[in-house]
């Protein structure tokens, strides 16, 4: 058998706004079944990256692969290939939990006959059967991030890429989030890809990390490997963090981004 | 992947399904929206009947206005619709249909179609509100089923007109400051509140190509028993309407740039 092929396979991808490299000729591989943290200060290019992987920005130049399938000629199969949670609130607050997850058990085509059971099952791994019928505007947000991860889950995509899943919740319900998601991956073999501010949290989950900085990936590796390279025995990776990209953390991000959030939190009520 | 139409159509269909399930989840934007129609109707419209200033023959000044009151409120509908468009943006809604694997004139269909819903319900207000003011309309199946479809097909067509706005202005405010500069003009620019015989010579003209003239032409014709040319309006608005949904298509992604 040959070797096993990696899930996201990014080679040499470039994005440029005008004279601006945001993504400046990176590479990087994901492997099947793995969790992968995406680490980077503001403005580093990490979001311009899963913009790219989830083919809703072409690349300037280079190629990527998920599934086997190029994202460029082949972005059909890489849609049904993966599931995406965005950093913003992207439930239907209007809606309910199941009529949330129904919409999407369609727009991914799962079989007419299919579609009520898996929502079930969804809402059972995801401990939330007695808000089946809810609406969603009354979840509180580690709530809400359950149903978008069951909603980004039901068509069994081969990799989930979450956009900063935790940013913003409490420590518990952030902890809640994981335990499903190492459920659904014990059950599905998914790969996820997940980009995040909190190095802790990345420490704590990911078999391996990458760190992008300036538009460039500044590290790869497990967490260990990261640390070690600092040359401080007691390093954490924080302070591997600090190493690769000379950059303090910012937790909050910029004027428009937490006009957004504001605005998104307000509507849901 | 190939397009397939079926396809479209069926998952234009589940997200206008979405879309109305909100209605009834939360139906106080029926309500509010009820009112515009029957302040046009029940104030302006009793008001300037009593002047009797403008000549409908045939028709009382009511009559003549309530097709066109149904017009007006139904692209108000449509041409904020787009707001929507940016809500969802701005939520992560949009990112996030846009990376099913959903043709993107699917997305499109489905907020025309939501839109032509929300159309409906005020053609309802305003055949009851015309009921209780005493305004003859006509009811028989073939003229009601004839309202349903230029109600849908206007809307749509405003709809898409508002998506492409979305798509290029990107935030609420500006969105909001340019739906009342399209909609006003649009509307004093038709037979909508007075007879275009009544209009300048150049406002006759604009008045010609106006989308809602042919709108309000129909409906006028199909509530009223006046002369008109329905099949021609719907035949003018189904193409416009596909036409402004494929470049609104092509606009869709754009917003999230």
């Amino acid at each position: 058998m040959a070797a096993p092929q990696p899930i996201i396979q990014v080679d040499r991808l470039v994005k440029r706004f005008g004279d601006l490299a945001a993504v400046d000729d990176i590479s990087f591989r994901v492997e099947a079944g793995e969790i992968f943290a995406f680490l980077g200060p503001n403005g580093a290019g990490k979001s311009t990256t899963i913009k790219m992987l989830i083919t809703l920005l072409r690349p300037t130049s280079g190629a990527a692969r998920i599934a086997g399938f190029d994202l460029e000629r082949q972005a059909a199969a890489v849609r049904k290939s993966i599931g995406y949670v965005p950093q913003m609130i992207s439930v239907d607050g209007t809606l309910t939990a199941y009529e949330n997850l129904m919409l999407m058990a369609r727009l991914y085509e799962i079989p007419r006959a299919e579609r009520a059971e898996r929502a079930r099952d969804m809402l059972a791994i995801l401990g939330m059967e007695s808000h089946r019928d809810a609406l969603v505007r009354t979840f509180s947000g580690g709530m809400i991030r359950k149903i978008e991860v069951g909603q980004a889950m039901l068509h069994r995509p081969r990799a989930l890429l979450l956009d900063e899943p935790t940013t913003g919740l409490d420590p518990v319900a952030r902890q809640n989030i994981w335990e499903r998601l190492f459920d659904l991956r014990g059950k599905f073999n998914t790969t996820i890809f997940f980009s995040t501010h909190n190095m802790e949290e990345a420490d704590d989950v990911s078999d391996r990390v990458a760190v992008m900085n300036r538009g460039k990936i500044a590290a790869t590796g497990t967490c260990e490997e990261l640390k070690a390279q600092t040359g401080k025995p007691d390093a954490t990776l924080e302070d591997a963090f600090l190493f690769f990209t000379g950059n303090k953390l910012q937790e909050s991000g910029d004027f428009r981004e937490i006009r957004r959030m504001r605005r998104t939190m307000r509507r849901l009520g | 992947m190939t397009f397939s139409p079926r396809l479209a159509v069926s998952k234009a269909y589940v997200l206008a399904e979405m879309e109305t399930r909100k209605l009834l989840h939360d139906p106080t934007e029926l309500i509010s929206r009820a009112v515009q129609p029957i302040l046009w109707l029940g104030i302006f419209g009793e008001a300037l009947s009593k002047t009797r200033t403008l000549s409908t023959p045939g028709l009382s000044y009511l009559q003549f206005i309530a097709p066109g009151i149904l017009t007006q409120s139904v692209v108000f509908v449509a041409i904020f619709y787009g707001l929507y468009v940016i809500m969802d943006r701005d939520t992560g809604v949009l990112q996030k249909l846009l990376v099913t694997p959903t043709p993107r004139i699917s997305l499109v269909w489905g907020k025309m179609a939501a839109a032509g819903v929300r159309g409906l319900s005020q053609a309802i207000i305003v055949y009851l509100f015309a009921t209780v003011l005493g305004i003859h309309l006509r009811v028989t199946p073939l003229t009601v089923g004839g309202v349903v479809v230029i109600v849908i097909l206007g809307g749509s067509f405003f709809t898409g007109l508002s998506m492409i706005v979305a798509a290029i202005v990107k935030t609420r405010e500006r969105f909001m400051g340019i739906g009342q500069v399209i909609t006003l003009p649009l509307f004093f620019a038709s037979s909508a509140i007075y007879p275009i015989s009544i209009m300048p010579g150049w406002l006759q003209r604009v008045s010609n190509v106006n989308p809602l003239s042919y709108m309000v032409d129909a409906l006028r014709a199909l509530m009223l028993d006046t002369p008109g040319r329905v099949g021609l309006d719907m035949a003018v608005l189904a193409a416009a309407a596909l036409a402004i949904s494929l470049v609104s298509a092509w606009f869709y992604p754009k917003v999230v740039m």
